[in-house]
């Protein structure tokens, strides 16, 4: 009985010492490639070249961080990453904030002013969030150019604010629907108009969803490359095209070290949110997809 | 009465710049590039009517089965792969881990990152002469050999790879999410019952997150259809047409090779097939 007992734990143990390994193992599996540009972005280009990827730097420099983001030849212009940097700052901020004050202003409406055909409207509002962008690359092109905001930062942040008013409208949607309509009602009954709700009632409870939905279309947006390197010109063409470009630029050495700091800081401003408020992260992406 | 009035009007109101929106930047949008797809439309839209002459073009095109024909195996790859991992993952990391709040970041945060990052430190990753092969041979296993990336037959895979590891992560975070909503009465129903471990999965836990598959699926497919960003940058469609997804295949056809009317048909053709996939899942709903 006893002994029984025994190779039963000691037989548990075993499996939960795989069950760390296994979890371990993928652990390194997630972090290599953040590793390797890691390591290899403070290493000299010869070290990089004859050394081993995974090795720690033998000679420890910033200079390919100082040239990824002040120097680095960027498709022509040797301007490093910092103009770029700005575009995606100058776009971002405002379509983030602009979309996610649109989607809580329709998510309020479509869960607490009810009408005839708003399941509709919500269907194709959420429709909108699966199709593919190719299908309105030329059409945008076209419109962007007849409004006079072809290749500028507004331009862009027009594109982005459409087409993320479907998750941001989910998400408050889903979020305003499990909030008591019966106070509501009552703040009516007091006289109080449409605004004076929403600003009153629903807002001072709407934090956990404005966090989710702003980190939700920050990613999203910071990380766009298709709407950049499509409708981006060299004042407005946001990071993720720059790095692209300064990667894949032919002219010369390829200096990889250089290409890893870009990256890096590429990832960075999305990387910062996700480590500060990761949890709101996942649960974003949580709402937006169980739900959807 | 009056007040009443404006009370009834402001929400619709409120609603009408994001519906105008949607319904000029979605839904018209869809309509003329449906519409340019029937047009002699090359370097710039024209509006000579040809009917589905360029549907006829695309559909005989040889590097547009070969972009279907490279979506069929990475999707698939990519859908099967997220999702076994991430289930599998999930199933460990619910076992009472200590230390998951430390693991879970770590597995998610590539979710974080552009594809555009990603292709990069993948691309070197990959590439036999700096990357993992030649890291291999230096620590002196002379015959180690990787080079799928520059190989015509298999540089679709390295896409499967980069991809995977992005997105797997987020799947696993699906499922145990889906995980930790089972009803634990149940689970202790069943242990009392005798069941062991494998069977309260198998036979009770798995089949209750269909859900989750069915989000993880939609969710996955619709990457896999709109895949861009991550070729671009792991191989930019290449060796050849080694890589090229429908996603790029529309780029280079309506902006780099002036076939305006065939880019936009495929881009027809990519909408029916997420579409067709949205749809009959989410109407039961």
């Amino acid at each position: 009985m006893s002994a029984e007992k025994t190779a039963g734990v000691s037989g548990n143990r075993l499996a939960r010492a795989a069950i760390y390994s296994v979890l371990i193992v993928f652990a390194v599996y997630y972090l290599l490639p953040l590793y390797v540009m890691l390591v290899n972005s403070v290493k000299p280009l010869d070290e990089i070249r004859q050394g081993n990827m995974l090795a720690l730097p033998d000679v420890f420099t910033f200079e390919p961080w100082a040239k990824a983001w002040s120097s680095a030849q960027v498709g022509v212009q040797p301007t490093g990453l910092k103009p770029y940097f700005f575009n995606s700052i100058l776009m971002v901020v405002p379509a983030v904030a602009i979309s996610t004050i649109l989607g809580a202003l329709n998510g309020y409406v479509l869960t607490k002013w009810r009408f005839r055909g708003d399941d509709l409207v919500f269907g194709l509002i959420l429709l909108s969030c699966f199709i593919p962008f190719q299908i309105a690359l030329i059409p945008a092109a076209r419109i962007l150019g007849l409004l006079g905001i072809a290749g500028t930062t507004q331009g862009l942040v027009l594109i982005h604010v459409v087409y993320g008013l479907g998750f941001t409208t989910l998400f408050f949607r889903n979020y305003y629907a499990a909030f008591p309509t019966e106070l509501i009602r009552a703040a009516q009954i007091d006289g109080a108009g449409f605004f004076q709700i929403f600003r009153r009632i629903l807002l001072p409870s709407s934090a956990p969803i404005i966090v989710v939905t702003v980190i939700w279309q920050f990613t999203n947006i910071w990380n766009d490359f298709l709407f950049g390197v499509s409708f981006g010109d060299f004042d407005s063409q946001p990071m993720t095209v720059a790095l692209n470009n300064l990667v894949s630029s032919s002219g010369g050495v390829k200096e990889y070290n250089v290409h890893f700091a870009g990256a890096i800081l590429a990832a960075l401003p999305t990387l910062i949110v996700y480590i500060v408020s990761g949890r709101y992260f996942v649960r974003g992406l949580m709402a937006g997809a169980v739900k959807g | 009465m009056n007040r009443n009035r404006l009370q009834e009007i402001i929400p619709r109101l409120v609603l009408s710049p994001s519906m105008a929106l949607i319904l000029i930047f979605v839904y018209a949008f869809i309509l003329y590039t449906f519409y340019l797809s029937m047009t002699d439309s090359r370097m710039l839209p024209s509006y000579g009517f040809v009917g589905f002459e360029n549907y006829e073009k695309l559909w005989n095109l040889r590097h547009w089965w070969r972009a279907l024909t490279n979506l069929a195996i990475f999707g698939a790859l990519y859908i099967i792969i997220c999702s076994v991992l991430g289930l599998f993952l999930a199933i460990l990391l619910d076992q009472k881990i200590r230390g998951e709040g430390f693991l879970r970041p770590i597995y998610l945060y590539p979710m974080a990152l552009s594809f555009i990052v990603t292709g990069t430190a993948w691309k070197w990753f990959l590439d036999p002469g700096i990357g993992l092969e030649n890291t291999m041979h230096q620590w002196g296993w002379a015959s180690f050999e990787f080079a799928w990336i520059k190989d015509r037959t298999l540089a679709i895979y390295t896409v499967v790879i980069a991809a995977v590891w992005q997105s797997s992560g987020f799947v696993m975070a699906m499922f145990l999410a889906g995980l930790r909503g089972v009803d634990s009465e149940i689970i202790k129903a069943a242990q009392m019952d005798g069941a062991s471990n494998v069977t309260i999965y198998r036979r009770i836990i798995i089949p209750m997150m269909r859900p989750v598959f069915l989000s993880a699926f939609v969710v996955l497919a619709h990457l896999a259809i709109k895949s861009y960003d991550l070729v671009i940058a792991l191989t930019g469609g290449g060796p050849g047409q080694a890589t090229e997804l429908p996603a790029t295949f529309m780029y280079s056809y309506t902006f780099t090779r002036n076939q305006m009317g065939i880019g936009a048909s495929s881009a027809i053709i990519m909408l029916v097939m997420i579409f067709s996939i949205i749809i009959p899942i989410s109407i039961p709903n």
